[in-house]
Parts: structure tokens; C-alpha cells; sequence
């Protein structure tokens, strides 16, 4: 699981009202070197929770200098674009599990696939 | 620089590596057959390195395909120093890493593309540099809860007397029952194990009973606790080398937890795999014993793959446990005869373990083809375990190698996506529309595990949910598809829900793409027309009906002709078992899949209780949808407009809008 997947996973847990951002608990992490495509990243950095990208790349030790606040005009700004690249696309959580806010209830991740599944008396 | 490596690999050369002088031809075939290697590696997600390294990954050098660790080591040592070669069980590659890139590149220059012969047959291997050398075996290193292997559990005086007291010349005692598998040869004691319906007759017990010459056996396992009562039914397995035992977990509703097995003659290695895909190897040495309880007995599937050879770990003495998660430690080792005494205990009443998914007592009831739909959303969700999702489950590595061409006009929709969109396939499969647009964020997901697993191997974004559940925020995707996915849900109620959660994700001015399998298979002639301008290529690629475009029958409109209305149908909805090679004759169905390629993974699915000598059937619950059906079920959706509505190749396919 990249962190681009990470930031629009949420949890549907029954009764759960705002299941935003998921917490990553990772056991492990890879860093894979993708080829940057400073255009690819521009476009999706409007589709971004930013608080929730920056709190989930904290999390995992993998901030990268990335701001708190989105920086104006990232289009030109290819260092920047960088860093997201590197934090969104290049780290991927292998292991571990992903917690729901508000419930508490965990979701296990395992080769990389996080399982969303709920049970019936979830949903 | 490669002319001096070339120089040194000419003398370098040993007996082991034929060298062929390479014509233009030879020449342009072994380039092709790299560009193969390399598309294969990038599946494996190994990455090569176009600039020469200290590491190569030797293509076709793995345990997997027969090549020992000392045999590949020779060759390797030819072109220098050897620091380290990493084989992972089961691949067909292995990596090497010199003490220096010099090294590496001599061996590239002499190995890549040479023949080695191992094992009685030819391999060519072909040799890449990489950056980093894969250390992830994939096969966990713990084993799994509840399991123990006790080394040394007999002495060999032991293991000699209970191997001679075994009477295989008795073709028909009356105390025991004996019988010729396919693949192995099995005695049973106490009970008789049937292999028709995986259990006993728990009102016929064998006359002998347990035999005395094991009496010294349990009464040992009494002692040491590894059981709290005496064992009542044995089945003795004699595997010669090459033959195997399918994974399958021993059927809950015929014995108690634990199960005991007793390896006498020679060692072997059984596989043991958690249904979330995890496997581990575990090598069980000569007069060691077996303890399976719990989570081990329960849960994990266990089997024996059929092969001559065993990876092993390197080293004299073979010790019990894991096949180790260093690669770099990795051996084959021959079989011999192995003669296993596998000990249990008959369950006199219903399994109640905390395993339900694996659990035939605790399985809800078969639905009995010809029954009544489902009414309740209880139902229906009862009714799609065990004929959508567990089949999945079980059928998803051959379903997965039927499904790799993309369908033209899927591929159309996603190629009109605009750069940067987010896609969200839902029911995603083994992934094959995840990367046909190179500039979109494509996600998938699929209630199979085993099928999302298949995706992250390939380096997609691949989760877990199901359908009416995506774990997505609302509004985040530009595009959504679901190919081949509504017609498993077996109720009005439910297909409408799954709709509404496509719809849920999209943000406003997004498109969803959905297609849902065809009552209607021959279609105003129009499809035959266009099944002739194609290729036999396209078959496999209709999805869902990859089978039954195969069994398309011609003679369909002729039986029918003069009947008139094609829509004629029962008029009271009924559950029927669809008989391949015929035209739907009813909208909810049961369609039959020929499991081809092994052996299901765990017992306790809707699989036809005979199990053929070609593989198993698996039933798959489908509402075919009638023309105009999928329409008004996205009438019932709201702030969507239907853009497009077509048939193709056999399904209805809607591309919807979301307006707010």
C-alpha cells in the first residue's frame, strides 16, 4: 500500500461517523524508487487530504521535509514535487495493520494488501 | 572493458558451460528470449539494471526449475569470487553477488544465455544485473500456530519394526481397507476415510481397530500429552518420489483437533497455507513427528507438492522447522519413499472451532439447486459466500490465468480517461485493467484474497473489501468500473446497493463503466457476425463468460426458432444448475467452473462431492441480466444520467454520470 492509496482509504465500520484518516501501524516499510513524473504528482496533489498525507508520512518516519501546509504554486516547484513523489509514491507499507479513528478497529496489512474487509455485524 | 572479460570467460571456461559460437540468428533469438526474461522478472517485481553491478539474477537458475545450489555454485565460481547466491524456494531464479562488479560482468559475459543440465533436462539461463538483490522469500518463517514437529520421535529400531509390520499384500483383510490413489498408496485402520465425501462412516468402524504394533507409538504421545485421549482411526500414506498429497485441510465434522503424523523412511517438506495467502514450508525428517492442533488443523491447508526434489536448507544434518527465510541457505534435496502413519481421533459431534470459514459443520446449509431465490438480505448474503466468494477463493489462480486479455471497449473507456484521473475498479479480479492507462491512479479491490494478492505480486494498488463496502472516500474517483461484478449479487435489493456505492465514489461529472453478464448470449445475430471478424484471442477474454462463449451453442436459435420471443421464461425465479454447452434458461443461476491445475485448497466449498479425474466443479451464483435490465436498475440511482448503454460480447454494459 502506497500512501497515495493510504489518504483515500477510510473506514465504513457500522455507525461510525468519521472513519478519517486511517492509522497506519506499520512493521513494515519499503521505500521503491519510482520514476518521477513531476506532472503526474501536480495532478494529484489536488486530490490529497494534505493534513492526513503529512500526518501519515510523519507516522512512518518518512516526512521528508514535507510542509504542514500545501506551498503555493507547487506546480514549478520540482524540489517539491519531489518530496511528495518520494513520500506518496515511492513508500510502501508492507506489514502491519491500518486502525479506524473513531472505532478503533483494525484493518491487518499483509504482503502489502490491507484487508477492508468488515464483518456482518459491521455493516 | 568487454572485451577483456570476454578474453578471460574464453579461459575461464569449464566443463560445465557449453559454449556455442552464436550465428546472427542464434543471436537475435537470445535477445528476444532476454526481453522475455526481463517481462517475467518485472512480474516477480525484480527491477534489472541496464548498467553492470555486482549482482546478477540468473534467470532459469532457481530451485524451481531443478538447478541445485551446488551445481549452480560451480558455475558460478568459474568467473570469480562468489559473495553470497540467494535461491528462493520455489522461483525459477536465483541471484548471485560477486565480490566485485568485474566478476559480475565476466559471468554475464559467459553464462547468459548457456544451456546447464540439470536434473535430466536442458535449462538456458539468461543472466541480468540488479541494483538490489531480492532477500524477500515471501514464505514466513514462523510456524504456524498450533503446529510441532518432534524430531527423533521413534529410534530406527522403531521405525524398521512399524515400516515391516505394515502389510501391503493384503488386498482384502477384513480389519483394514486398503486402496491404489492416483498418487500415493494409503491402508486405513479403525475407520475407513472416504475420499468420495472427505469424511468417515462414523456407524462402521473397521473390525481390527488400531493396530497393536502402534500401540508403543500412542502410548508414548499419551505420556508426553500431546493428546488427553487414545486415537481411533490411522491412515498409512506411502508416497514413492514424485507423488504428493493435494493441500486440503482435513475435514472438521470428521475429527477431533489434534492430528498426529509420523514420518518413517524419509524426509519431506509439506506446505502449509493460512487462506490469506501466507505459506510455509516445513520440512518433516525422518522419524520426526507431526503435532497439529489448533489454528494448524483448523485453518491452515496442508499438502505435499509432487516433485522428486525438496528445497531444503544447506548443510549435513537436516533439522526440523521451517524451510528457513534465508534464501541464502537453500538447497535440493532427493526424496525417498516416505511412509507416513497419520493418527486421529473421530469426532462424534459437530466441530464448534472458532474457524468458521474453514468449518463444514458450521457451513451454512447447501442451497439446493431449484430452490427459491432469496428473500432477505440474509439470505442473499449466505447464498453469495458460498457460491461467489469462497468459489473465488478457491478457483483464483486458474480463474486468474484465463483472465489476461483486457476487453477492447474496457480498455476504451479507461484510454478516454483523462491524465491524472483516479480510477477505482471494483471486483478488480487478477487486476488486468489496473495498468492499462500509464497516467491514471488506478486502485482495485476484490473480495478474494487470493486474487488481490495475484494484483499486489504485479505491483498494483490492490485491497480487500467488498462491493457494497469500498473503503473509499466519497467522491475521490474520476472513474469507476465494475466488470462483470452485479451479476453476483442474488438479490434486486443488493444489485441496486452496488450501483449506489460506484456512484458514492465518484466525484461529480465522474463515469462509471459496468457491465453484468447477458441472458441474452446470442443476441440478434449480430454477435455471431461479430464473434466471426475475431480472432480465436478474444475467447478468453469474455469475461465472465470465457467458458461459455466456447459453449456457445449454434443450434440455439434453430431449437428455438418459431417459438418466437426469445424473453419466453419460467415465470417463477428458481434457482437452476446451468448446463455448460446450452442458452440460459433462467436468470439466476448456478454455472458450473472446471477447476483444471491442482487441487482446491480447502474442503468445505460448494464443489460436486465426486471428485473427478480432471479436477473439481465449482458453482458460481450469476443473475444474468435481460435487455434492458441494467438500465432500470440505474434508474432506481440517483443524480446519475445514463450516457451510453450497449451489448457486448455477451454482457450489457452501462457508462453512467453523476451529475451532483
Amino acid at each position: 500500500m502506497k500512501l497515495l492509496t493510504h489518504n483515500m482509504l477510510t473506514s465504513h465500520v457500522k455507525g461510525v461517523m468519521k472513519g478519517y484518516p486511517l492509522l497506519i501501524k506499520a512493521t513494515e516499510v519499503k521505500v521503491n524508487e519510482v520514476e518521477f513524473n513531476p506532472q503526474f504528482v501536480s495532478r494529484m496533489i489536488p486530490k490529497l487530504e494534505w493534513t492526513a498525507f503529512v500526518q501519515a508520512a510523519d507516522g512512518l518516519g518518512q516526512l521528508n521535509d514535507l510542509p504542514n501546509e500545501l506551498v503555493p504554486d507547487y506546480e514549478k516547484n520540482e524540489e517539491f514535487l519531489r518530496k511528495v513523489h518520494r513520500v506518496l509514491l515511492e513508500v510502501e507499507v508492507l506489514e502491519g495493520c491500518l486502525q479506524c479513528p473513531e472505532s478503533g478497529r483494525e484493518f491487518p496489512i499483509s504482503r502489502g494488501v490491507p484487508n477492508m474487509l468488515l464483518n456482518e455485524d459491521e455493516t | 572493458m568487454c572485451t577483456t572479460s570476454s578474453c578471460t570467460m574464453e579461459k575461464s571456461l569449464g566443463g560445465n558451460v557449453k559454449l556455442v559460437r552464436r550465428t546472427k540468428e542464434e543471436k537475435k533469438l537470445l535477445r528476444k528470449q532476454l526481453k522475455a526474461s526481463h517481462t517475467l522478472l518485472k512480474h516477480e517485481g525484480i527491477n534489472t539494471a541496464s548498467l553492470p553491478t555486482k549482482s546478477l539474477v540468473v534467470a532459469n537458475g532457481g530451485l524451481g526449475n531443478g538447478m541445485s545450489r551446488e551445481k549452480l555454485l560451480d558455475v558460478l565460481r568459474e568467473s570469480g569470487c562468489v559473495e553470497s547466491l540467494i535461491m528462493p524456494p520455489n522461483k525459477p531464479y536465483a541471484f548471485v553477488t560477486y565480490g566485485c562488479a568485474e566478476d559480475a560482468q565476466r559471468c554475464h559475459a559467459s553464462l547468459n544465455g548457456s544451456q546447464l543440465h540439470c536434473q535430466g533436462q536442458t535449462v538456458t539461463l539468461y543472466l541480468s544485473f540488479v541494483e538490489k538483490v531480492g532477500s524477500e522469500s515471501g514464505v514466513c518463517t514462523e510456524l504456524p500456530p498450533g503446529l510441532k514437529v518432534l524430531e527423533d520421535f521413534v529410534s530406527a529400531e522403531e521405525e524398521a519394526a512399524l515400516l515391516e509390520a505394515i502389510d501391503w499384500t493384503a488386498q482384502s483383510d477384513t480389519v483394514t481397507v486398503q486402496k491404489a490413489l492416483k498418487h500415493r498408496r494409503v491402508k486405513h485402520y479403525g475407520y475407513e476415510f472416504r475420499y468420495d465425501n472427505n469424511n468417515v462412516d462414523k456407524d462402521k468402524p473397521l473390525p481390527g481397530g488400531l493396530p497393536q504394533f502402534c500401540d508403543t507409538v500412542l502410548e508414548r504421545c499419551l505420556r508426553e500429552n500431546h493428546i488427553d485421549a487414545t486415537l481411533d482411526q490411522l491412515t498409512i500414506n506411502q508416497y514413492e518420489p514424485g507423488q504428493g498429497i493435494p493441500p486440503h485441510v482435513d475435514t472438521h465434522s470428521a475429527f477431533e483437533d489434534t492430528i498426529l503424523s509420523l514420518s518413517l523412511g524419509a524426509q519431506t517438506v509439506m506446505d502449509f497455507r493460512h487462506p490469506d495467502g501466507h505459506s510455509v514450508a516445513v520440512v518433516l525428517p525422518r522419524r520426526s513427528l507431526l503435532v497439529m492442533k489448533g489454528e494448524s488443523r483448523y485453518l491452515w491447508t496442508h499438502g505435499i507438492t509432487p516433485r522428486k526434489f525438496d528445497v531444503v536448507p544447506a548443510g549435513d544434518t537436516v533439522s526440523p522447522g521451517t524451510v528457513t527465510s534465508d534464501p541464502s541457505e537453500l538447497t535440493l534435496s532427493r526424496r525417498g519413499t516416505r511412509t507416513s502413519f497419520t493418527f486421529r481421533r473421530v469426532r462424534q459431534t459437530a466441530c464448534d472451532c472458532a474457524y468458521p470459514s474453514t468449518c463444514d459443520s458450521q457451513r451454512p446449509p447447501e442451497v439446493p439447486a431449484g430452490s427459491a431465490l432469496p428473500q432477505g438480505a440474509e439470505d442473499a448474503s449466505r447464498l453469495e459466500t458460498q457460491f461467489v466468494h469462497r468459489v473465488y477463493e478457491e478457483i483464483a489462480s486458474h480463474f486468474s490465468s484465463t483472465r489476461h486479455s483486457p476487453w477492447p471497449r474496457v480498455t476504451d473507456f479507461l484510454q478516454s480517461l483523462p491524465p491524472g484521473s483516479v480510477l477505482a475498479d471494483v471486483g478488480c479480479g487478477n487486476g488486468k485493467y489496473l495498468g492499462i492507462h500509464p497516467d491514471a491512479w488506478a486502485m482495485g479491490c476484490d473480495r478474494s484474497h487470493s486474487l488481490v494478492q495475484i494484483c499486489a505480486g504485479r505491483g498494483l494498488q490492490a485491497f480487500v473489501s467488498d462491493a457494497l463496502n469500498v473503503p473509499l472516500r466519497s467522491g475521490v474517483c474520476d472513474a469507476c468500473i465494475s466488470i462483470a461484478v452485479i451479476h453476483h449479487f442474488s438479490t434486486q435489493e443488493r444489485r441496486l446497493a452496488a450501483v449506489n456505492e460506484l456512484v458514492r465514489l465518484l466525484r461529480p461529472e465522474g463515469r462509471a463503466l459496468i457491465y453484468v453478464w447477458a441472458l441474452e448470449q446470442e443476441y440478434n445475430k449480430q454477435r455471431s457476425k461479430y464473434l466471426k471478424e475475431k480472432d480465436v484471442g478474444q475467447e478468453e477474454s469474455n469475461e465472465p463468460g470465457a467458458e461459455q462463449m466456447k459453449d456457445y451453442n449454434p443450434d440455439y436459435s434453430q431449437e428455438h426458432a418459431g417459438k418466437g420471443d426469445l424473453s419466453a421464461r419460467p415465470s417463477e425465479p428458481r434457482l437452476i444448475v446451468h448446463t455448460n454447452r446450452t442458452a440460459f434458461n433462467s436468470q439466476d443461476l448456478l454455472v458450473p467452473w472446471h477447476l483444471k491445475g491442482g487441487a482446491p485448497k480447502a474442503s468445505g466449498v460448494s464443489r460436486d462431492s465426486k471428485p473427478s479425474e480432471s479436477g473439481s466443479v465449482f458453482h458460481r451464483y450469476y443473475h444474468v441480466f435481460r435487455e434492458g435490465e441494467l438500465e432500470e436498475l440505474c434508474r432506481g440511482v440517483k443524480n446519475i444520467t445514463v450516457q451510453t448503454s450497449y451489448y457486448d460480447q455477451g454482457n450489457w454494459c452501462v457508462i453512467l454520470q453523476k451529475t451532483l
